[in-house]
């Protein structure tokens, strides 16, 4: 696998420990640390913390009901664990998870050969596939908020720098950013927006191709 | 890095009650140690959840919740990548998802080899050391700045509130556990048929 060197920051990494993330950006931390040992021991760092917080927080006298209840349901058959996420192709378990049962993401055709997919939309946040021809420009679009790209395939080039499989850029409000597909195999990424994501024009901004300098 | 030490007063020799309780309940269902680990973390798991919000019959049932889930999915702890209370707070920290949210939280894949291997018991007390570093870190906080830390994991502060820079030695156990997930997938990849 190649290096990962975007990782995810820490007050996102304990954001999602605690689960405060809205679901489509949390889909994208646990994508990434299924691909990345570095964030993965980050996160067990950030689960120990919590559990630190847990050892220390004050203590609440629990009924002898509680206690009864408790130790009369382990005899209970447990309800079936969901399936652990596995990876199928370029989509780590988390996304795989999304797709259906034979993993084909409902590509939706952004024109130029530029595809979209989306795997959750409202509520809190959207979260969506997106398919870049080598050598093209993403979409050009608006966002608030934190937005998250994952490259699963290919990469993308942007002023962050370099952004190859497993690599995670972060958005702010304020980034002003042009990714471009880099020439090769085409880019796919998954991005999670906190508002649903608009286009600036149903044609994006991907006609010109991309000369390497 | 800070210059404080982070090495815990006392040295263990071995793994805390915490986790021979759970291991007991892992390999063998022995209920006494359930039952010591119950009396250990609902009265914490009860006064994290009414600090969280919760009034004091509903914590109760998120109590249940987590522990039930403790003893039914005590074959996935792992002693060598996590601690028992940061496996807790894990489980009861997805309770109060399932419990408030629509959707569950999208967990990684798992790494989990299948086989029953017997825990590195260095790397278990080392691990431990490192958790004890963090609880007698947090202990020194000044009072303002241990609020914050508490209510970021508490989940009462979001992305954009978290300082960054908790001033709390998280670097030192996130390469402990960076040591055993290498660890870890190597043993994956040798059990893998090539």
């Amino acid at each position: 696998m190649t290096q990962i060197t975007h990782h995810i920051p820490d007050e996102i990494l304990l954001a999602y420990a605690a689960g405060t993330l809205p679901h489509s950006h949390a889909v994208v931390v646990a994508a990434h640390v299924s691909m990345c040992d570095t964030c993965r021991a980050a996160l067990s760092a950030h689960q120990a913390m919590g559990g630190a917080v847990l050892e220390e927080s004050a203590s609440e006298t629990v009924s002898d009901a509680l206690r009864a209840r408790v130790f009369d349901k382990l005899d209970d058959t447990p309800p079936p664990e969901p399936a652990a996420p596995r990876r199928a192709g370029i989509y780590p378990g988390p996304v795989a998870a999304l797709l259906g049962p034979d993993w084909q993401a409902p590509w939706k055709s952004l024109g130029f050969g530029v595809k979209q997919a989306i795997l959750s939309e409202g509520g809190e946040g959207s979260l969506r596939l997106l398919y870049i021809p080598g050598g093209r420009a993403m979409p050009e679009h608006g966002h608030h908020g934190l937005e998250m790209t994952l490259v699963l395939q290919g990469s993308f080039s942007d002023d962050e720098g370099r952004f190859g499989p497993g690599d995670v850029e972060i958005g702010h409000d304020a980034l002003e950013h042009m990714p471009v597909a880099d020439p090769g195999p085409d880019c796919i990424c998954l991005a999670a927006t906190d508002a649903p994501l608009r286009f600036k024009s149903f044609v994006p901004r991907l006609l010109q191709p991309f000369f390497r300098i | 890095m800070k210059d404080d030490p982070d090495v815990p007063d006392e040295t263990t020799q071995t793994p805390s009650l915490e986790t021979e309780w759970m291991l007991a309940v892992r390999d063998q269902r022995d209920r006494a140690a359930f039952a010591r680990l119950f009396d250990h973390f609902a009265p914490r798991l009860k006064g994290f959840a009414m600090r969280a919000g919760a009034g004091a019959a509903e914590a109760e049932d998120i109590v249940q919740d987590v522990m039930i889930k403790v003893w039914q999915r005590a074959h996935q702890f792992d002693p060598e990548t996590a601690q028992v209370s940061g496996w807790i707070y894990r489980i009861a920290r997805n309770q109060q998802i399932d419990r408030y949210r629509k959707d569950k939280r999208p967990e990684p894949e798992a790494l989990m080899p299948e086989q029953d291997a017997v825990p590195d018991a260095g790397q278990v007390l080392a691990l431990e050391q490192e958790a004890a570093g963090l609880r007698e870190a947090l202990a020194r906080l000044k009072p303002a700045q241990r609020e914050m830390v508490e209510r970021a994991y508490l989940g009462e502060l979001s992305h954009t509130e978290i300082q960054a820079e908790t001033g709390l030695p998280l670097g030192t156990i996130k390469s402990r556990i960076r040591l055993a997930l290498d660890k870890l997938r190597h043993e994956l990849k040798d059990m893998r048929p090539s």
